[in-house]
């Protein structure tokens, strides 16, 4: 089967149909920066973007993303020329191990479009309005993200000023 | 052979060399240097190094408390797609982690089994899914055999265990007397439970061996200096033919200083086929077999004069262990130097138990201990009808009350001033129960913040290459604390390089024996080993020159002397010296700790219970800090976990068969983004002259201490419920709620 990551498509040969998309990513195509921490879907530390949505890929079947475009931390920067969230979490110190982090960064650049689309979260006031992205509704909004180093009050800094900018 | 340059910390130094401040680059709040490789995904873990001909691990585990396995039937399971074998090897695995630190195997054999997730086997195949069934095809007999799962019932089969870095007892007076004697006593039991790291990434190791025997572990370890060694002892190897690789750590919160079973595991399986073999330690496998912090149970006496004045202080730990292991929760260890008081009983004993290994998780002692001393004090404050800042102020002691011997720095009441007029204490809620917002209940809190500092061993080598770039090389390890950054900073403040032209390699046994990455000692001891190492390259600069060391400037690539200013590669080009640091005098002679203090407000929901930590300031006083981005984050990183220990974690086992019953992320709750308010984390200006030649004192478990028993102040702050059972979850709440 082929799929495309990061704009490349690579084409996967004998796939095992229980190889999940992370580990699609770290095992066979040498993309770990994608980090299993739970491989349950619990920790968030998997999270990719397909065709832009945030997901967690331990989550999901490799066999299923045919088609799909799958972006992973690799593809949004480089350590030479960072996506403006990576920028910001270096700048803000929005990690520690850096274990977490990519997905963190997958994970807000996914819900920072959701806020554009004007997806309503728990802690939306109104569901009906806009949401304005204040602290509580970036804090509810990556809750599935978790860092134990407890990174957050840094990381919500990082996606604030990216959301401001 | 390169120069190796000694210092032994016998002397406190009074003139540090970081503080000519030429480069200006120390303690300023710079960006890590590893953080473009982090947030692009580009650092390499242990799991993710790409080795030809891999073969993927797979462990298996006992599935019963205590008994012995009789048979393993994995004929099945080597008959299925890609399986390449299953091992067991009932004399070499390692039945459970080692302690860090230690130069030994830990202890090895695993046909009895004392723990439930005990690792027994390992399934070996050419892809993890095929490795996963196969461990899942493999049928194992066992009898059991009745095990110590009950702890409350057996506290009276308590043993004591030999002195550790810690000692177990240490008592002065008589405490039933002062007891006696006090106008105001509390005598209450807290109870802390088992909790687990949790780090994010899961125990982990590649091992391969080479044509000559020497096996490469590339693995997810806090201390390879030690690692090594114990991982040599198990496998009966000299240990430089093991060499482990660490150079990203997924975090490690204590649960990585010692190795753990997927390590010897893999290795024996490597050497059986022939092939590298990666075993990455599924999350429940971390809950199960790896390492805990141990479940306390802890009795607090403190009894004062009627004007405050502390005359016993007692603190009475019972914890748990496997039956022959000597670690104990030292939970008594801040309590010996936190406050004044002439009758003292600091005790630890430990229940034998079959749960998994108890060991160091962040903060061992204070983390669990000040949960209850601080919630004990503010107990005995209300009793006393003081304010709680007050309280302690009238108990600060002069010099270490248990050693008589005089603190090296101490600026704890200076902490509680400043966090108190940031948090705004003067305006807290003054009466339990008292403040409502709609139908929230508001609670002020605090509490105080120690944490021991000591110097570990530690080896860097700093070498100056031609064109200026000064490299420094030591195994210790970076897992998260930022380790790479300082010794950056310091070998560029210290060698007048921008940090651009400072190279940190780091977690590889190839380079000296650094400390490692614990108790608070990674930066002090391995930042001591850069600084013997640049003081020793800035004096052989200076000879060379013909002028005194201290006539030297170094800026910007440039040395300069008497108006003569030579590039540093031209001068010290190929010069290279190993630096050492031996704990010396120092650390007996004085009682080292760092200090702080812990403010927050707390919102308990008047109907459900619902908890919310909304504000937090906190200051802190730990000597001088090396670079104040990466040490707040340190600080930060601590007070929240001191929060989860507050409100959420507990590893529950189950009274059957002492197995942890939560063993995911999903039921072992670590607090998310949604639990954490802005954290304001203050560091005030402090030298420590005792502490090492950069006067800079731990920091990475001073956060958490005391943290906790802050949140559990401000709920009864705000709904005038005082919970000593740990963590305090919303039911234990609900009955004495107004609502």
């Amino acid at each position: 089967m082929q799929l495309s990551i990061n704009g490349e498509t690579y084409a996967v040969e004998e796939l095992d149909v229980r190889t999940s998309l992370l580990d699609l990513l770290r095992e066979r195509l040498g993309l770990t920066g994608s980090k299993k921490g739970c491989d349950h879907g619990q920790c968030g530390a998997c999270t990719v973007l397909v065709n832009g949505r945030r997901i967690n890929s331990c989550l999901t079947l490799a066999v299923m993303h045919e088609g799909d475009e799958i972006t992973t931390i690799e593809g949004l920067g480089t350590p030479e020329a960072l996506h403006p969230l990576q920028a910001a979490f270096v700048k803000h110190d929005g990690y520690q191990c850096g274990y977490c982090t990519p997905g963190q960064i997958c994970s807000a650049v996914g819900m920072l479009d959701e806020v554009r689309r004007g997806w309503a979260s728990h802690v939306t006031d109104d569901v009906a309005d806009a949401p304005q992205l204040d602290d509580a509704e970036i804090r509810e909004r990556m809750s599935g993200n978790i860092c134990r180093c407890s990174a957050y009050p840094n990381i919500v800094d990082a996606i604030r000023e990216v959301a401001q900018a | 052979m390169t120069e190796t340059v000694s210092l032994t910390m016998d002397e406190p130094v009074a003139h540090s060399l970081l503080d000519e401040d030429a480069q200006g680059v120390i303690g300023r709040p710079l960006n890590r240097i590893d953080g473009p490789l982090k947030v692009a995904g580009k650092a390499t873990y242990a799991a993710e190094y790409q080795l030809d001909n891999l073969a993927h691990g797979f462990l298996i585990g006992a599935k019963f408390g205590r008994g012995r396995v009789t048979r393993i039937d994995a004929e099945q399971a080597r008959t299925m797609p890609g399986v390449i074998d299953v091992f067991w090897d009932f004399d070499h695995f390692i039945r459970n982690p080692q302690q860090g630190g230690q130069k030994s195997k830990p202890v090895q054999g695993v046909r009895d089994v004392q723990y439930f997730g005990e690792p027994i086997a390992i399934a070996v195949a050419e892809t993890f899914e095929q490795a996963r069934a196969a461990a899942h095809a493999v049928k194992v007999e066992w009898i059991e055999e009745p095990g110590l799962f009950d702890f409350d019932g057996r506290l009276d089969e308590a043993v004591t265990p030999p002195e550790g870095a810690t000692e177990p007892y240490a008592c002065k007076g008589d405490i039933d007397a002062a007891m006696a004697q006090a106008a105001v006593t509390v005598d209450a039991v807290w109870t802390t439970p088992s909790q687990n790291s949790a780090a994010m990434e899961m125990h982990a190791s590649i091992a391969s061996w080479d044509d000559e025997g020497n096996l490469t572990v590339h693995g997810s370890y806090q201390m390879p200096a030690s690692d090594r060694q114990q991982l040599a002892d198990a496998l009966s190897l000299p240990p430089e033919k093991v060499r482990i690789v660490s150079r990203y750590v997924g975090g490690g919160f204590g649960s990585k200083l010692g190795i753990a079973p997927e390590s010897v595991a893999s290795a024996l399986a490597a050497k059986a086929i022939g092939r590298p073999v990666k075993t990455v330690m599924a999350r429940q496998q971390v809950f199960d077999a790896t390492v805990r912090r141990s479940n306390t149970r802890q009795r607090i006496r403190l009894g004062a004069t009627a004007q405050g004045k502390l005359l016993a202080i007692g603190h009475e730990t019972i914890g748990s262990n496997l039956p022959e292991e000597d670690f104990f929760e030292p939970a008594g260890i801040a309590t010996q130097f936190l406050y004044a008081g002439d009758a003292r009983r600091i005790t630890h004993d430990n229940v034998p138990m079959n749960r998994l290994l108890s060991g160091s998780m962040r903060a061992p002692g204070e983390a669990a201990g000040m949960l209850a001393l601080e919630c004990a004090m503010d107990e005995l404050a209300e009793a006393l009808k003081l304010d709680p800042v007050a309280f302690r102020k009238l108990n600060e002691p002069e010099a270490d009350p248990q050693k008589e011997q005089p603190f090296s720095s101490r600026r704890l009441v200076e902490c509680y001033d400043d966090a108190a007029a940031k948090f705004g204490w003067e305006q807290r809620n003054r009466t339990p129960g008292g403040l409502r917002q709609g139908e929230w209940l508001v609670g002020h809190g605090m509490a105080a913040s120690a944490r021991s500092n000591k110097l570990q061993p530690s080896k860097a080598r700093v070498a100056v290459e031609a064109d200026g770039r000064v490299v420094v090389e030591t195994d210790m390890t970076d897992i998260g604390t930022g380790t790479y950054t300082i010794l950056a900073q310091i070998a560029g403040e210290l060698l007048g390089q921008p940090l651009t032209h400072v190279e940190v390699r780091l977690g590889d046994n190839r380079y000296p024996p650094g400390a490692g990455s614990g108790g608070s000692f990674g930066a002090g001891s391995s930042g001591t080993s850069v600084y013997v190492a640049c003081q020793s390259l800035r004096e052989r600069i200076a000879a060379k020159l013909g002028v005194a060391a201290d006539g030297v400037t170094f800026k910007d690539g440039l040395v300069i002397a008497e108006n003569r200013t030579t590039p540093l590669g031209e001068i010290a080009g190929g010069m290279e010296v190993i630096g050492e640091i031996e704990p010396g005098k120092m650390d007996e002679d004085v009682t080292q700790a760092s200090y702080g203090a812990h403010f927050c407000e707390v919102h308990v929901n008047a109907h459900t219970g619902e908890m919310r930590v909304k504000r937090w300031v906190s200051s802190f006083a730990a000597g001088r800090i090396l670079n104040e981005k990466t040490a707040r984050s340190q600080c930060i990183g601590g007070i929240v976990f001191g929060i989860g220990a507050a409100l959420t974690e507990e590893a529950v086992h189950d009274w059957r068969n002492g197995k942890i019953v939560n063993r995911d992320l999903a039921e072992y709750h670590v607090p998310a983004h949604a639990d954490v308010p802005h954290i304001e984390v203050t560091f005030l200006p402090e030298r420590d002259v005792h502490a090492n030649p950069m006067q800079a004192k731990g920091i990475g478990e001073l956060g958490i201490s005391g943290a906790g028993a802050a949140v559990v102040n401000a709920i009864y702050n705000a709904t005038g419920i005082r919970v000593r059972d740990y963590p305090v979850t919303l039911d234990k709440l609900l009955a004495g709620l107004p609502a």
